[in-house]
């Protein structure tokens, strides 16, 4: 269970994201998170608001976009989706494969409250 | 680094940032913000740093990553002995509590620093900034960063090492890499450890692992050793010879390398990011081309592995009769 170290290093980005554009308060952090991360996004959401408790990110809301795993086959060129354990291409079924998705442990985007709202 | 090279902008998010992607739109009342940056960018950013004091002294780091009671220390052990006398090595454990395994360390004469991380899973690359702030680095040639015993969360923290080395004890099973694909993933060398075991366990097939392995995208070579019974030292020892050779030229050349963690970042950091069609094997391409070439061209067939693997296992037959 790393998520809440996870949340916690995601509060400081926040707070970065936010004194960098003008100081509002975030209220809306869309994350990209893909099975091949090591992180579960069920234990983030819980985790998230502990970590932000206090902070510019306090009640933010968290939406989570989960990548799907997709591999793309070196041999034939196929591309499609696979399981974190079988990682063999869908259509030839080599294993010599690229992932091109899955491994996203990703900060997209930050929605803050305009500057005149956080000086209210 | 990645803030500003581009490097999080991977295939799989690409279309998010290209125009008419839905991050461009701004919602009324709000300011919204492209970020595109892992949810772990300061400990990156850290491990980085942490690398660079490696390879301004041309070392190189190890992590080894397990479940509990594996065999890491044991397989430490073995390798101070072994490689002691040739080497200046530096031990930085990780465990939630004990000094035990450093006073092990210290026992063969090596300096080695505790981190107990209270509860927490994993080390991260902020411990160990602090870890090296308690070593003197100069002259030394190898750093070990013995992980915490876990096979889920030490797999999502670069730490600043080259490589990472996950040891899967046949005691364990040998579906392993299946249920932990994270972990094993990120294994630029599976050891396999209490190989000793093998002739009273009826249960683990060592070419069952080893494909599990590549069943979860990974090309990295796969040893057996039974440290504790002196078996299959030499190739363990062979491998940390190849590697130290190939960072001192990496050294040499102003390069780096990342363990095979976040593959896809590593790859578009690498001189040819086009090179899509080796992606599993660039890195090992690239670096490991001076003594080891014939090697690790092995691990790129499937059948070829399974040879490499029949060979340790008759060697390490050999060295239990000698």
């Amino acid at each position: 269970m790393h998520e809440l170290s996870v949340c916690q290093a995601l509060v400081q980005q926040l707070e970065a994201v936010s004194a960098a554009n003008g100081g509002g308060r975030v209220e809306l952090v869309r994350l990209r998170i893909g099975p091949l991360s090591g992180v579960e996004a069920a234990l983030l959401s819980h985790a998230f608001p502990l970590a932000a408790a206090g902070t510019i990110a306090a009640g933010a809301e968290l939406a989570i976009t989960a990548a799907p795993v997709v591999v793309q086959c070196n041999e034939c060129g196929a591309s499609g989706e696979a399981a974190p354990n079988r990682m063999l291409c869908p259509a030839c079924g080599g294993y010599r494969v690229r992932t091109v998705s899955g491994t996203e442990m990703l900060l997209e985007s930050v929605e803050l409250a305009a500057p005149a709202d956080a000086g209210a | 680094m990645c803030d500003t090279c581009g490097c999080n902008i991977t295939d799989g998010n690409r279309h998010l940032v290209s125009p008419g992607g839905r991050l461009a739109q701004t919602e009324d009342g709000r300011a919204a913000v492209t970020v595109l940056q892992s949810l772990l960018s300061e400990n990156d950013h850290q491990a980085a740093h942490n690398r660079a004091h490696f390879d301004a002294r041309g070392i190189l780091a190890l992590n080894l990553m397990s479940s509990p009671g594996a065999g890491k220390t044991a397989l430490l052990e073995a390798t101070i002995d072994a490689l002691g006398d040739k080497y200046r090595i530096v031990v930085i454990e990780g465990d939630l509590e004990t000094e035990n395994d450093a006073a092990r360390i210290r026992a063969k004469g090596v300096e080695a620093v505790q981190i107990a991380t209270g509860s927490a899973c994993h080390l991260d690359a902020h411990m160990v900034h602090e870890a090296l702030h308690r070593l003197d680095l100069d002259g030394v040639d190898l750093v070990f960063i013995e992980n915490v015993g876990n096979l889920v969360c030490p797999a999502s923290f670069d730490l600043g090492q080259h490589l990472n080395v996950t040891l899967l004890s046949v005691t364990e099973g040998d579906d392993k890499p299946a249920k932990y694909p994270v972990m094993f993933r990120a294994a630029d060398l599976m050891l396999l450890t209490k190989t000793d075991l093998l002739a009273v366990l009826d249960d683990f097939d060592t070419a069952q692992a080893e494909r599990a392995l590549r069943l979860v995208g990974s090309a990295a070579p796969v040893l057996h050793a039974a440290p504790r019974k002196g078996l299959g030292i030499k190739e363990w020892i062979d491998w940390i010879d190849g590697e130290l050779e190939a960072q001192r030229a990496r050294v040499a050349a102003g390069t780096t390398r990342r363990p095979a963690i976040q593959a896809e970042g590593a790859r578009l950091h690498a001189a040819n990011p086009a090179g899509g069609a080796h992606d599993h094997s660039h890195a090992h391409e690239h670096e490991h081309a001076h003594q080891h070439r014939h090697q690790h061209e092995h691990k790129h067939e499937h059948k070829h592995a399974h040879a490499h693997d029949h060979d340790h296992a008759g060697e390490t037959g050999g060295g239990a009769r000698s």
